[in-house]
């Protein structure tokens, strides 16, 4: 057979890689700000890098910037290696890369603004998410055409894990993503309280499975084994592990919502999934590690096998750990603690920075056709990097159980024995400790950038790299009998993945919207929608990210209810879109922040909003001083009263014609009653609508009489 | 609690869209070689030129170049 010579494209491999280092240095800045902001709060220098916004900028840039550049690297680099065949086309390649690039940069520019949707690593507002399903096509018509155009019939099972990877992260996203557009920069979530939960955790859960796990799994099928040059340890087991993998975790998101007012059974098959999930995950570390059996001499010398060994053992420790979390007696102690913290950045930095850093030691030189720059440097990052993780996580775990324990303690007479603002200032000395170990790993990460620069600089790009292949035998050869099936077989795969993209694509848009506004009917009848200032203040309060620091999700413990009151009901978030349970309690939690013993007055709030330590010594919250000054965008409220109501919310017909001047009345009355507190303020400030809002938390249901 | 089953509903047709790959898979012949693969991927190198991966040649011209470069 007459053999094909062709051309790898590797311009593209640098760009994401290049992409993938400078990102994950912003990335990783932006995470090490945010940690000393929670040791020094007068970092919060002003309200566009106060905590509530550096966050979501934070694991946005991590997951989507640093990993996604991280994946498109990789699987650029090996999918056309294991398909012989260069990238499908290079537009779509350019495309690809440089309409990533740009989302990131919206992204690192619209969360400082505050233009948030406020759900969890779903933070991009609707423009942006409608450019990341652009992209992420374009990533899958370049992907499938490789694919359908390959040299190498069998397919390896990297490209596997890329398949599974691109497909539901596609759905995912969209399904996640329904909101309703208000304006050009806000939008409100299709789904409210419980069943937005429900989703973004389903989202949440698959986001880490399938943009953090299963593409970087496929990675190292491919570079482990090239690194170590000998085959995967058992590429029987590799398939077994990754069929069984995919098929569980779509189910296990519910572990993220244990004794929340999700339906129980609802939980209980969350955690089933999720314990199962251990033998597909170890499975994968299993067979990363012992395909260096025999070859660990060979990890004593070579430095980028120390970091994907850690990788994979930093993998293993994670996918350990979270069964164990996923048990609802763990989670009772974990949930809303740093403990989870600890969880993600073994995770994270171990899993899924190691072996980026590994990868990158290995490609760089290979595409730049020269050896790497220092050894030695590699192995200073190698060094310094591992023990970033360990300064990171020893005392994030040690401050999760300490935290748990504080906020579980009673006294012998049966009081909560800790404030929580005791458990606070408690966490500080560990939040410094967990800056240093990022601050080490930053280092380690700017060795890097050095050694990769000097490497680059050493060496001159191969931007095509010649290789030869025969070409794949075209004919089918029926065999064995035909099935009805047969049909689908000939057909090329990308066909069938891409049509049923698209039937999900428009079966979610049809079904979805009608099917979930009807089902969003009041389920407790003292429950009322928000007022005009009260939904401005909400705004506000997602606007500014303070989910990141403050649960609003009490959970029926005696602990939680003797320190908020009575647990929350699934029936009180119904007018929440979208909802604001937040998954971590830097702060205390605010369900009932407005009624029972913890209703404080407006003259406090207006206090603590202007300087949160002078209410609260040692309150680590930042200051939102600038709320006092600037004034509320009354110009939205009809729009945005129009969009609840087509969302389902029952606001009279009308009401959106005078909810301004209700908003203005209601805003009158609190600003008279900081007057009597003397403190003078004009009705048309952020800070008012947002007392506004904190005053009716968990009002609704004190309402009601006793006996429910 | 409408959203269980949207996402139920979802996740199935992810599940079923899996359970089709697979089973294309394994009517494809797949896995009919379950060790090949595994070592296959590994020859790409400069090393086994002929196979597959950058040529002798191109490397050499290559690095020439990069002395040119630097002249």
């Amino acid at each position: 057979m007459q053999v094909e010579k062709f051309y790898y494209d590797n311009r593209s491999v640098k760009n994401f890689a290049f992409a993938t280092i400078i990102w994950g240095v912003v990335g990783m800045l932006a995470g090490l700000y945010a940690a000393l902001q929670l040791v020094f709060p007068s970092l919060n220098v002003s309200q566009y890098a106060s905590f509530g916004r550096i966050r979501p900028l934070h694991t946005n840039a991590v997951i989507f910037a640093f990993v996604g550049n991280g994946i498109f690297m990789g699987v650029y680099y090996s999918l056309q290696r294991l398909c012989k065949a260069r990238m499908y086309s290079d537009m779509l390649s350019k495309i690809h890369f440089w309409g990533w690039q740009l989302i990131i940069v919206a992204a690192a520019i619209t969360l400082p603004l505050g233009y948030t949707a406020g759900k969890e690593y779903a933070e991009l507002e609707w423009p942006i998410d409608i450019a990341i399903t652009l992209m992420w096509v374009v990533f899958g018509w370049n992907m499938f055409g490789t694919i359908l155009k390959r040299r190498e019939k069998h397919l390896y099972v990297a490209i596997w894990f890329y398949i599974a990877t691109f497909v539901t992260v596609a759905v995912l996203h969209i399904v996640n993503s329904m909101e309703l557009p208000v304006t050009l920069f806000k939008s409100y979530s299709l789904y409210a309280g419980v069943q937005d939960a429900l989703v973004q955790w389903w989202y949440g859960h698959n986001a880490v499975a399938f943009f953090l796990t299963t593409p970087y799994l496929g990675l190292m099928y491919y570079f482990l084994p090239k690194a170590a040059n000998r085959p995967v340890y058992s590429y029987k087991l590799s398939i077994i592990h990754f069929w069984a993998l995919i098929f569980l975790y779509i189910w296990a998101g519910p572990h993220h919502l244990l004794y929340t007012a999700l339906p129980n059974w609802a939980q209980s098959l969350g955690v089933v999934f999720s314990v199962m999930l251990i033998f597909p995950s170890w499975g994968g570390m299993i067979n990363g590690l012992l395909t260096l059996r025999g070859a660990w001499d060979k990890v004593r010398d070579d430095v980028i096998l120390k970091f994907m060994v850690v990788a994979v053992t930093a993998y293993g420790m994670a996918t350990f750990e979270g069964p164990l979390l996923s048990l609802k007696s763990i989670s009772a102690i974990s949930h809303y603690t740093d403990w989870i913290i600890a969880h993600v950045h073994v995770g994270a930095l171990g899993w899924n920075g190691m072996l980026t850093f590994g990868i990158l030691y290995w490609l760089i030189p290979r595409i730049f056709n020269t050896p790497l720059y220092s050894k030695k440097l590699a192995n200073r990052h190698f060094w310094l990097g591992t023990l970033g993780i360990i300064f990171y996580a020893v005392p994030m775990y040690w401050a999760g159980f300490t935290q748990s324990a504080m906020w579980k303690q009673f006294t012998e007479a049966g009081q909560l024995k800790y404030t929580f603002l005791e458990t606070v200032t408690y966490m500080k000395p560990f939040y410094a400790m967990r800056s240093l170990g990022g601050t080490l790993y930053l280092i380690g990460t700017l060795l890097m950038v050095y050694n990769i620069y000097k490497t680059a600089r050493a060496g001159k790009l191969v931007a095509n790299e010649a290789a030869e292949a025969a070409p794949l035998e075209k004919v089918y050869t029926p065999h064995k009998g035909e099935h009805w099936h047969r049909w689908i077989e000939r057909k090329p795969v990308q066909l069938m993945v891409f049509s049923l993209v698209v039937i999900l694509i428009g079966g979610a848009i049809e079904m979805i919207p009608t099917f979930m506004i009807k089902s969003n009917v009041p389920t407790i009848s003292s429950v009322k929608p928000y007022t005009p200032l009260e939904l401005q203040g909400r705004d506000i309060y997602v606007r500014e990210g303070c989910y990141t620091c403050h649960s609003q999700m009490i959970r029926p413990f005696r602990s939680e209810t003797e320190r908020y009151g009575e647990y929350s009901k699934a029936g009180e978030f119904v007018y929440d879109h979208p909802f604001q349970w937040g998954s971590k309690r830097t702060g205390p939690d605010l369900a009932r922040e407005g009624s029972g013993n913890l209703k404080k007055t407006d003259g406090w709030h207006f206090r603590h909003f202007r300087e949160p330590s002078s209410m609260s010594e040692g309150s680590i919250m930042p200051s939102y001083a600038f709320m006092l000054k600037d004034n509320l965008d009354t110009t939205t409220t009809k729009a945005k009263i129009n969009a609840m109501r087509t969302l389902g919310v029952p606001y009279e017909k009308g009401f959106e014609n005078i909810a301004n001047a209700n908003l203005m009345e209601q805003a009158g009355r609190i600003s008279d009653n900081l007057k009597t507190d003397s403190i003078k303020v004009s009705p048309g400030k952020e800070v008012i609508a947002l007392i506004a809002y904190i005053q009716r938390m968990g009002t609704d249901i004190s309402n009601q009489p006793a006996n429910k | 609690m409408s959203a269980l089953f949207v996402l139920i509903g979802i996740s199935i047709i992810v599940a079923g869209s899996f359970l089709t790959a697979f089973l294309w898979s394994v009517g494809d012949g797949q896995y009919d070689d379950d060790y090949t693969p595994s070592i296959r991927i590994l020859f790409d190198d400069v090393s086994a030129p002929v196979i597959t991966g950058i040529s002798k040649e191109s490397l050499d011209q290559n690095k020439q170049q990069t002395a040119n470069d630097k002249q």
